[in-house]
């Protein structure tokens, strides 16, 4: 498969480390990815506070980037905010095409025209529905055996768009988790808000939400993200978060491709775990305890 | 939540097309039926001075101030639970982003600190096209209270350790700024 990958701020910055990962892991399964030349912020959740047609025009802005590559190519997402911000966009032009008009009125300071087909995916769904499980399973040379993964898609993720998975239960993770001989850690805080930008604007309330979260996953070696914010915030906040729950929480916080490449043997400048905030320590002794074991 | 147990409606300056002018489908806000679903799915409820669900009702009945001024749209962030879970539809989450950007037209004090992460955020945007996050947070505590700083150097500096967070200014700022595109827009959303 040939993939169009818009990576968004975040992964352009503090979370490298999902975007190396994310790009290796795909390529170890044989598909081909390309990011979209000179693509922009896309609005985030301030541009249509600022005004509702520039909360339309910044995504559409790169969508129209890879409608002049290839409009027939799916377009990759790894965050949930981006995500749910093309999503949103495609599916206002579709409703209304004075607004598709307004937004080439202005996307032609930048010769740009935006035709309404670009498709956008969410990397999970990508991972969870463009490869077998045998695909990814045949792909592993250092089974996570033993390792407890809390699934952890957050909220725009699955919400309000969710063609590929339920946006109260989603689903999509634990068979990649099983492929990697992973054991799963099901919870109710599965596809719960991590407390976002809310974290910036009223810290307290932010912290509360990154509580509850850990707290439902506890148990669990570690947290498997697939979203930069959440997976920023889980990390960033846990002592704060700690305070709340009354007890120390120390749970690492990976993204899903990095534990995929973990399992695939890929090298540690694609995986960069020494980047986390979280010591991913406790992960690799865990592994390190099992790989006799299975050996034996 | 604060909100008054009673409120004397002859009393209170009302005005009954707030949900029809808030744009989007904010005046579908009318088919609320206030069963409390949204307030029992928000993350953010127990944080607010007014419960999302009676937040909607003083929508409803045109409370302008009240909803304009209380801590609610603030804290919410975004996580699409109500809306989806909404039994009558209501696009809730979407109809809180045009109460924000009402209450920022009015300069609202509520908005004070919370628009101004918004517009420091589309500041950045529109100078380099891409959100720095060191110089985005340096222009957010600017324009707020810069006491919140504090709040965030620890995170910062541990950030800073692990290689997160970016101290370098963008140098190829001409090749990316989205000023042109800014202009248009502002042009554009001054016809209409
Ligand atoms: S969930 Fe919908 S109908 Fe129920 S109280 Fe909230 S806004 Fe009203
Ligand atoms: S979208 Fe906002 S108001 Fe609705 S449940 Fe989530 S945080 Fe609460």
């Amino acid at each position: 498969m040939r993939y169009l990958f818009y990576p968004g701020c975040s992964l352009d910055g503090s979370a490298l480390e999902y975007k190396r990962s994310m790009t290796a892991v795909l390529e170890a399964l044989g598909s081909e990815v390309a990011e979209i030349p000179e693509w922009t912020c896309c609005g985030a959740s301030a541009a249509s506070v600022v005004s509702d047609l520039l909360g339309h025009v910044l995504p559409a802005r790169n969508l129209a980037l890879a409608e002049q590559i290839d409009e027939d190519m799916t377009i990759i997402a790894a965050c949930s905010a981006c995500y749910a911000n093309f999503r949103r966009t495609g599916q206002a032009v579709q409703a209304d095409p004075a607004l598709l008009e307004r937004i080439n009125r202005a996307l032609e300071v930048e010769d740009l025209t935006y035709r309404g087909k670009a498709q956008v995916r969410h990397l999970m769904d990508v991972l969870a529905n463009d490869f077998s499980t045998e695909e990814i399973e045949a792909r592993v040379e250092r089974p996570l055996t033993g390792l407890v993964v809390a699934p952890y898609y957050g909220c725009q993720t699955v919400r309000p768009f969710s063609p590929y998975d339920d946006d109260q239960a989603p689903t999509s993770m634990p068979p990649i988790l099983e492929a990697l001989s992973a054991t799963v850690h099901r919870h109710n805080r599965e596809a719960s808000c991590c407390g976002t930008s809310v974290l910036m604007t009223k810290q307290e309330a932010g912290v509360s939400m990154v509580a509850e979260v850990l707290d439902g996953c506890d148990g669990a070696d570690c947290l498997a993200a697939i979203c930069p914010m959440c997976q920023l915030n889980m990390e960033g906040y846990q002592d704060r978060a700690s305070k709340v729950l009354g007890r120390q929480v120390n749970l690492p916080v990976l993204f899903l491709p990095q534990l995929m490449g973990l399992a695939f043997g890929l090298s540690d400048d694609v995986l960069m775990l020494e980047r986390h905030m979280v010591p991913v320590t406790p992960v690799l002794s865990r592994l390190q305890q099992a790989a006799p074991a299975a050996a034996g | 939540m604060a909100a008054p147990e009673v409120m004397d409606l002859t009393k209170v300056g009302r005005d009954p097309t707030f949900s029809d002018r808030l744009g989007g489908d904010g005046k579908l806000v009318h088919r609320c039926i206030q069963c409390g679903t949204c307030t029992a799915s928000c993350p953010a409820s127990a944080a607010m001075d007014i419960s999302p669900r009676q937040m909607w009702r003083m929508v409803q009945l045109g409370l302008v101030d009240e909803v304009l001024e209380s801590t609610t749209m603030w804290l919410c962030s975004l996580c699409y639970q109500c809306q989806v879970r909404c039994p009558r539809g209501i696009p809730l989450t979407e109809t809180i982003t045009y109460l924000k950007q009402t209450a920022m037209k009015e300069g609202l004090v509520s908005s004070r600190q919370s628009g101004a992460f918004y517009r420091a955020f589309a500041d950045v945007m529109r100078r380099y096209g891409r959100n720095r996050e060191m110089e985005f947070m340096v222009r957010y505590f600017m324009k707020g209270n810069p006491l919140t700083a504090f709040k965030f150097v620890r995170m910062g500096t541990v950030m800073m350790m692990r290689g997160k967070v970016h101290l370098e200014l963008p140098v190829d700022r001409e090749g990316r700024s989205l000023e042109k595109l800014f202009r248009r827009v502002a042009e554009l959303e001054a016809e209409a």
